[in-house]
């Protein structure tokens, strides 16, 4: 019993099997644009682990596969180093605010240096250029035309990237621990680990970290062929970024690009845990201030007011 | 086996004119969708509205709103076993089937977000790294699989009892139903703790946050159940009592109201002495400045307010076709609150006081419409197959 009635009958079978394989091919259709990523795909890249999983062999192997690709696709021989932190030193910088002319000579030589994609352009730095007599954020105008720079009767500028905090809400809200804060106090990411959800954006008090929207564009010739793994190696699209104090420069003893770009000295950067560094001075003998102190995440970018 | 797809298969293919358009059309969306998905997959997030100021969009939006719909499944299940309440027994299963789809989506929004898919596997314990217990998006991993694990099973359980013509055993569909119940509420107060962790982000980091999502949620998902209830009844799939219809339309009243009132409190908080954390409520409000959104969230208070007059007005609720308009009223204006509402005015101002304002783009529009349209496909099919086993009319022989 019940057979005729539960059986397909050869129209209703048809029926089926005709949705079923309409279905099958509209979907083959609807995903075609997708043959265009077969060619970039690579099984090796896809199983990376996260960089603090890495032997030393692995990461040599790792490095070499991106200084191959990297010079593949870009025509330049790159060196992809790995400095390691230094001990016994906290990196912190400081910006006298008394100083800053909001020329933005730093916002452009830190995208040169760390291999930003020009086009959609990533910055790290952004300056704020303020009304006197007011510390508001609201008011304050970033994307003031360059000649409305050095106008320092009517406004003081203030620029703000990664604060470097010691207590890093994006390091915290990270799902998969793409992102950490290294011994030296630098917080850096792992562009091949990051799955790209953007929580570290959304938890950020200092609009510290940038998205990769599109594929990142850099031109040949403008590429920075003095590379680290965990700063300024090209990136990759869908995944976070941030400042990271150039590591590949300032562990190796050298300023920051920013530091060395800034025309005024208005920028100063050295090891917190050293008493006779420049940083150091400044926070002892200078008034300075931390932008949003009342969230607590111990920033290590101090600002100061001081005209000399 | 072959006999049981084949008998599935009659079911889902035979249905009137509505069913077969229903179905045709929803297809349609999901096979559009799917292909402004590979654009998106190919191009990067860029297809989309968003940037590095406002960085969670339309998706995330729909997310949060239907992780309280899926959570919402709850509210029907409580009156039943704490309550005792026999006669909305039969429908509680229509509730835990939108339960399943509902996460589905919220699950399929959040991975469309990713900027890399390829790694989801990083997200998984053991293989990849899961950051838990601090982050709390490893939470919401945890907790919407689970629900989404207990739902199927409950469903499946007493799906399969009744075709093999049993009583689902009690003290299995009990103990699990109350670990849903348990378990319901924690998926969005889960999400609710995502935003309002962020210290950073005032208007999201308030303590209202989570309660607010609880009383948008319970009023929203039974709505929503109550429309596809009436719906079934018309077309006489199953019966449902009018007591029923007044219990759940009880539930949606309430937690409405509720709603309603957490709002004014934290507009009334924010707004009496504006401090400068006020500043992202009050430009969404057009209290100052004016936000693309003020007309949007404009709106979503007065459909509030006007299903909440409906619901109370016992004249119209005698007719269902009243019930019917307050429950959408209500959808529409708690979806238009939850979604796009509740997300993006976190971003503006950004924490440099930056005003970006945000509009989906045209492709972002039909990947968030093709999610809804698999989704309702989904529980339409789930619908379909649990319908005839319900009814009796498909048995194991």
């Amino acid at each position: 019993m019940g057979d005729n009635k539960n059986k397909l009958s050869r129209r209703e079978f048809l029926t089926a099997a005709g949705i079923g394989a309409a279905t099958c091919v509209a979907s083959a259709a609807a995903i075609s644009p997708l043959l265009k990523l077969t060619n970039k795909f690579s099984l090796e890249e896809f199983l990376q682990k996260n960089y603090r999983e890495l032997t030393p062999e692995d990461k040599k192997r790792i490095f070499k596969r991106l200084e191959r690709e990297i010079s593949k696709k870009y025509g330049v021989k790159a060196k992809i180093s790995d400095p390691p932190p230094l001990k016994g030193v906290k990196y912190a910088m400081v910006i006298n605010v008394g100083r800053c002319i909001g020329c933005r000579k730093c916002v452009y030589a830190c995208m040169k240096e760390n291999n930003n994609s020009r086009s959609p352009q990533v910055q790290y730095i952004r300056v704020m250029r303020m009304e006197k007599g007011k510390i508001d954020l609201e008011t304050a105008v970033h994307d003031y035309p360059e000649s409305e720079a050095g106008q320092t009767d009517k406004y003081w500028y203030m620029p703000v990237q990664c604060h470097q905090c010691e207590d890093p809400p994006c390091v915290k809200v990270c799902p998969v621990s793409a992102t950490w804060k290294e011994p030296d106090g630098i917080v850096v990411v792992d562009y091949n680990w990051c799955i790209g959800c953007r929580y570290c954006l959304a938890a950020c008090p200092y609009y510290g970290r940038r998205f990769n929207w599109a594929e990142p564009q850099i031109p040949k010739n403008e590429l920075n062929p003095d590379m680290a793994y965990l700063s300024n190696r090209p990136r990759y699209k869908g995944n976070a970024e941030k400042c990271t104090f150039c590591l590949q420069r300032t562990r190796n003893g050298r300023y920051t690009a920013c530091v060395e770009a800034c025309p005024t000295g208005a920028r100063k950067f050295g090891n917190l845990l050293d008493a006779e560094s420049e940083v150091r001075k400044i926070i002892d003998k200078e008034r300075v201030f931390i932008l949003k102190e009342e969230l607590n995440t111990i920033p290590k970018m101090y600002y100061v007011f001081s005209k000399a | 086996m072959i006999n049981l797809i084949s008998k599935f298969t009659k079911v889902l293919i035979n249905g009137n004119k509505y069913y077969i358009l229903w179905v045709t059309f929803l297809l349609v969306l999901v096979l559009i969708g799917l292909h402004a998905y590979s654009r998106q997959l190919i191009y990067g997030l860029y297809t989309t509205g968003m940037g590095d100021e406002v960085s969670w969009g339309f998706y995330i939006a729909n997310f949060a709103f239907l992780v309280g719909m899926a959570a919402a499944a709850v509210m029907i299940v409580i009156p039943v076993y704490i309550f005792k309440d026999k006669d909305v027994k039969k429908i509680v299963i229509f509730a835990e089937l939108f339960a399943i789809a509902a996460v589905i989506m919220c699950l399929s929004f959040v991975l469309i977000d990713l900027g890399r898919i390829d790694r989801m596997w990083h997200l998984i314990p053991i293989i990849g790294i899961f950051h838990w217990p601090e982050s709390m998006l490893t939470w919401d991993v945890i907790v919407l699989n689970g629900y989404l694990f207990i739902n199927i099973f409950v469903c499946f359980y007493f799906l399969y009892k009744k075709y093999h013509n049993q009583e689902p055993k009690t003290w299995i569909y009990l103990s699990v139903v109350f670990l849903s119940i348990i378990w319901a509420p924690s998926i969005h107060t889960v999400t609710a703790f995502l935003f309002q962790g962020l210290g950073g982000r005032p208007f999201w980091h308030s303590p209202l946050i989570a309660p607010r999502f609880l009383s948008s949620a319970f009023s929203a998902g039974p709505a929503f159940i109550l429309i596809v209830l009436i719906l079934l009844d018309k077309f006489k799939a199953i019966h449902i009592s009018e007591h029923t219809i007044k219990r759940i339309r009880q539930i949606v009243t309430i937690c409405l109201l509720i709603n309603i009132f957490f709002f004014f409190s934290e507009v009334f908080a924010d707004l009496y002495m504006p401090t400068s954390h006020s500043i992202n409520l009050a430009f969404l409000l057009g209290v100052k400045g004016k936000s693309i959104l003020t007309p949007w969230i404009r709106l979503s208070v007065a459909l509030s307010i006007i299903a909440a007059i409906m619901f109370l007005t016992p004249k119209l609720m005698k007719n269902n076709v009243f019930v019917v308009i307050a429950c959408i009223l209500t959808d529409i204006g708690i979806w238009l609150e939850k979604g796009l509402g509740f997300v993006i005015p976190g971003f503006i101002p950004t924490p440099l006081g930056d005003f970006v304002q945000y509009k989906p783009t045209f492709n972002e529009v039909l990947i968030t419409i093709s999610v809804w349209a698999g989704g309702l496909l989904l529980y339409t099919i789930l619908v379909k197959i649990a319908l005839p086993i319900i009814n009796g009319e498909i048995r194991k022989e």
